[in-house]
């Protein structure tokens, strides 16, 4: 669906039902350069079990209208602002990646508006390798390679996408491509770099959390998916086995089936 | 720094397959089964409401044919592919997921006889009309485009005349009209061109052929670009709007860059069904594995067969982009560097019966309406293949009554070409019988 935020045209997928605010709202954060098509395994299910989901895409990626939001603080306010827009008191959040990072900020200075969060392959900091920092914001595809490549662990190498077809590595390119490797992943990649307040946020997070964590990862890896999660008050950790930084697509059964337990729990449907 | 992730040869061999997910199986098994457990129902009504990827029934996916799609897909640098029954099931599906009654496609002219019927014949009676465009008028597709005109379809290199399609500019006209390209490259397989890369929104593929190439399984593929945006305009409601069988699904929406392999097969395969069967899926793993080897030399085969039949004195032309005075050759330069593939088109001088001898005389060469196969192959189009087709869709094609159609085999070029001599002189007889 399509709405306004700040007077600008954002885009979200409703997971295939209308959304409706009177029920408990999940928002899913997708990582850099990508978009709302990542959670596609997630939200549809939520959908159809009495949520209401909005995988949004963030500003200047997918169908929403840019410019890209240069600070994890600025897109933590943003989804803040979502809330708003969309008419309801309070949500669960899930993020991926970068979309972790966006995750706790918006908790952090936020906590009346966030009932439990959801991290996928987060952790407190995400620092840039400076090559693909530069590579990424002057427009370079080969980041994307890059990206996909470090990005996942041995089903995106070989195979076995949960959904028959689907080729992980070139899914997720595309999705990149599809948008601007300079405005959305440059940009996203830099506001990663320069985000310094990951554990500050995590000790102000006063919601019940989980941790999803894939044991190949190799942008996040579970050591500091864990150091992250000590510094959450009422957190847990799940790890994945054999399962890279793409969990959300990767292992999206055991994912999803992590997700569906924790939210019902902690921000249950009636 | 450089990513790495497997390149071409090594993807022929190991791609979407980890032994690890299958006892340990270095082989692919083979999921000879029509259905699949569920954990429970939540998981049942999950699968079916496309909560979660997974199995159901082998009408829709298979883990066997997963690995071929997977490895198809990565082949031709693809988001997603569908493996069906046959290269024809692939290419029905294509344009039934696409186009609705009313709709139309423009075509060339120069395709495989079963496809120029699919679209001359059976799609009208669905409502989807078809304009066809001979391969080399570029600007002919242009013209051809009308209001509601949902994709440009055609062969690079065309069944059976070998004329080839300036597919650059062809893309370029297609995206300013805002409609796909489909391209059938069964011709070229992934090892010599890659339609993705050029701009091409979907491929199709025979797999029977030099995929599999071993004349041993029938097989087809859709495989996907991920480029295309559905959504853009309001052209492709069939893509686009709510679809009553999933719930209100917006395909685009929801899968974005595999919305196509998704709705072929949630809707195409449920509704249709020309699935693959497993065993045939594993026959065209074993072909693909020695892809880039067979294709080398099936490419060095055809370039010494080409020198000899332009040289025989008793062929009257020869079609083959490799060679400088075709029309086509600069053009296959850039596109084919790595081989303008193992089809011959040519003519023989005395015509229908010269061409009947020739191929009623040829012992080693396989006389048979298939291309592709390890073996060499021959055939008289106009009287086999292409013999549904009408005196002037012969003449769109650019088909002549004294063409025979060569699928270049791997043998040893020498007994290829000694057994053309055999045929060459028994089609010389009635002439020399007929000049007394």
């Amino acid at each position: 669906m399509k709405f306004t935020v700040n007077k600008k045209e954002v885009f979200a997928s409703t997971g295939g039902r209308p959304f409706d605010k009177k029920k408990p709202l999940i928002i899913f954060i997708h990582g850099s350069g990508l978009s709302h098509i990542t959670w596609v395994l997630q939200t549809r299910y939520f959908a159809f079990h009495g949520y209401s989901v909005l995988a949004i895409d963030l500003p200047g990626h997918g169908y929403s209208e840019g410019p890209a939001l240069e600070s994890i603080e600025e897109q933590g306010k943003w989804i803040a602002d979502v809330i708003d827009s969309v008419g309801v008191k309070e949500a669960s959040l899930v993020g991926h990646s970068q979309g972790c990072l966006v995750v706790m900020e918006c908790a952090s200075q936020f906590p009346d508006k966030i009932r439990s969060i959801g991290l996928m392959g987060g952790a407190g900091a995400i620092p840039m390798n400076p090559e693909l920092l530069e590579l990424a914001e002057k427009g370079d595809p080969k980041a994307v390679d890059l990206m996909m490549d470090w990005a996942h662990g041995p089903a995106g190498h070989f195979g076995g996408h949960p959904v028959p077809g689907l080729h992980h590595i070139n899914l997720g390119g595309s999705i990149v491509i599809n948008g601007s490797v300079k405005n959305a992943l440059g940009v996203d990649f830099r506001a990663c770099d320069n985000y310094k307040n990951g554990f500050e946020a995590a000790k102000k997070i006063k919601c019940p959390a989980i941790n999803i964590l894939g044991d190949r990862d190799r942008m996040c890896p579970v050591k500091e998916g864990k150091k992250l999660a000590d510094k959450i008050k009422d957190s847990e950790v799940e790890v994945i086995e054999n399962c890279g930084h793409m969990i959300l697509l990767e292992e999206a059964g055991k994912s999803l089936a992590i997700l569906k337990k924790f939210i019902r729990n902690n921000h249950p449907a009636e | 720094m450089d990513p790495k992730t497997y390149k071409f040869d090594t993807i022929s061999l190991h791609g979407g397959y980890m032994p690890s997910k299958n006892a340990g199986s270095r082989q692919v098994p083979i999921y000879q089964t029509t259905s699949y457990l569920f954990d429970d129902v939540d998981h049942a009504a999950a699968l079916f409401n496309l909560e979660q990827g997974g199995h159901i029934y082998s009408r829709i996916s298979n883990p066997t044919v997963q690995v071929l799609e997977e490895r198809v897909a990565a082949l031709e640098g693809g988001t997603a592919a569908l493996a069906t029954a046959s290269g024809m099931s692939a290419i029905f599906l294509a344009i039934m997921t696409l186009c609705n009654t009313g709709d139309h496609v423009v075509v060339s002219s120069q395709l495989y006889g079963g496809t120029v019927n699919l679209f001359r014949l059976t799609l009208p009676k669905f409502g989807i009309k078809a304009t066809f465009v001979k391969p080399r008028d570029t600007e002919g597709f242009k013209k051809a485009i009308q209001e509601n005109t949902k994709c440009i379809f055609g062969e690079l290199v065309g069944n059976p005349g070998n004329e080839l399609m300036n597919m650059p500019e062809i893309v370029k006209i297609a995206n300013e009209a805002g409609i796909p390209v489909i391209i059938d490259s069964t011709y070229q397989t992934p090892y010599l061109f890659k339609p993705l890369e050029h701009g091409a929104d979907i491929v199709v593929h025979s797999l029977t052929k030099w995929m599999a190439g071993h004349g041993s399984s029938m097989a087809g593929i859709l495989v996907e670009g991920g480029k295309f945006d559905w959504l853009k305009t309001d052209k492709f409601p069939t893509m686009t709007e709510p679809y009553e069988g999933y719930h209100g699904l917006s395909f685009a929406e929801e899968f974005g860059p595999v919305a196509f392999t998704m709705k072929a097969r949630a809707e195409g395969m449920r509704d249709m069904g020309p699935c693959l069967s497993p065993q045939n899926a594993w026959n065209v793993l074993q072909g693909i594995e020695t892809l880039s080897v067979r294709m080398e030399k099936h490419c060095s085969n055809a370039l010494k067969m080409v020198e000899y039949l332009s040289n025989h004195k008793s062929v009257a032309w020869v079609s083959h982009a490799s060679l400088k005075d075709n029309p086509d050759y600069e053009l296959a330069k850039t596109l084919l560097p790595k081989g303008t593939g193992s089809m011959i088109a040519f003519g023989i001088k005395g015509g229908k019966e010269a061409g009947a001898a020739f191929i009623d005389n040829v012992k080693l060469a396989s006389h048979l309406a298939n291309v592709g196969d390890t073996r060499t192959l021959v055939i008289h189009p106009a009287s086999a293949t292409h013999s549904q087709m009408d005196e002037a869709t012969l003449k769109l094609a650019n088909m002549s009554h004294d063409m025979i159609r060569l699928s270049v085999g791997i043998e040893d070029i020498d007994d290829i070409i000694n057994d053309f001599e055999d045929g060459f002189r028994a089609a010389e007889k009635p002439r020399l019988v007929a000049n007394k």
